[in-house]
């Protein structure tokens, strides 16, 4: 199957390949996984306190499009509001890198990855409050 | 012998549904219904009829590889009971076993500058097949409660582990090459 040229750009010279620590109470991270391909996603985001997304790493193993998917994600997410990034849709991420059908599933394991480490920096954020009223 | 398109795979080979199947009757049955619907048997037969055969050979060999791989076996008992695996849509898995997951896919992609990357690869799929076993057994535990729930989970994770072994042999026929 033919990937895009796109794909190809980000499957070749993946942006933001790494790592965050997980245990920085400013780092989010999202474990996902498609059962269908046996592709395994991280993708970690480091958030200021005002609530902005500073930095973006992500390692995945997995076909093509699911490299470019998550690689380009992190792109999209860097400087934009946690609002604004739970906005992203796979929708955009497909109509971006021009994905075939087949590929629509990378999409939406990057989304979900996404979604999984606003889930995570917010538990983290809300653990932190609870502390702070406690004390 | 007859084959009906409305049995299910068990049902072709006389066999009740459950994870365990004997092997020795799976291939007799097998070879019989090859035999039944040979191409030669149908050389002379009406087309309608030689398209039936034909159709009715790519069940039985479809019905064989499904019943044969014991993922493939675990997923269609899953089907037959209405369980869907959601595999391409439900991307949420257990954290720990994903990162499990990560850090094997990891030294997979390290394994071949290893020191000695036949001993790296090896150690990759001891580790694997030890897990599928704990699959398949834990498959045919849940299966038998009729806890759907768990063997849902148990095939979704198997999957990741099945694929990580045609991955660890695809490295391996890599090296093989390059010797």
């Amino acid at each position: 199957m033919a990937y895009s040229d796109k794909v190809l750009d980000h499957y070749e010279n993946p942006r933001n390949v790494g790592v965050l620590d997980k245990d920085d109470p400013n780092v989010g991270t999202g474990m996902v996984g498609a059962p269908a391909c046996g592709d395994v996603m991280r993708l970690q985001i480091k958030v200021s306190e005002d609530g902005v997304v500073e930095d973006a790493k992500f390692k995945t193993y997995g076909c093509g499009s699911a490299i470019a998917s998550s690689s380009l994600v992190t792109e999209m997410v860097k400087g934009k509001t946690l609002e604004e990034v739970e906005a992203i849709k796979n929708q955009d991420i497909v109509d971006e890198l021009a994905l075939p059908p087949v590929k629509i599933h990378c999409s939406v394991l990057a989304e979900d990855a996404i979604a999984a480490a606003i889930a995570d920096i917010k538990a983290k954020r809300e653990e932190q409050s609870d502390q702070k009223a406690s004390a | 012998m007859q084959v009906d398109f409305s049995n299910n795979y068990f049902e072709l080979f006389e066999l009740p549904v459950s994870f365990n199947v004997p092997t020795e009757h799976l291939d007799t049955r097998f070879r019989s219904l090859q035999r039944f619907l040979h191409p030669d048997k149908f050389a002379s037969a009406a087309d309608a009829e030689r398209r039936w055969s034909m159709q009715a050979a790519s069940f039985v060999n479809e019905a064989y590889q499904t019943l044969s791989s014991p993922l493939k076996r675990a997923s269609y008992i899953l089907s037959l009971n209405g369980i869907s695996l959601d595999e391409e849509t439900d991307t949420q898995m257990s954290p720990m076993f994903l990162m499990e997951q990560m850090e094997l896919r990891e030294a997979l992609g390290e394994a071949p500058d290893a020191a000695d990357p036949y001993a790296a690869l090896d150690k990759i799929s001891k580790q694997l097949t030890g897990s599928q076993a704990s699959s398949a057994d834990e498959f045919a535990q849940a299966c038998e409660k009729e806890d759907w729930p768990t063997a849902r989970t148990v095939v979704r994770q198997w999957q990741f582990l099945e694929k990580l072994g045609s991955e660890v042999q695809a490295q391996e026929a890599r090296l093989d090459d390059a010797l």
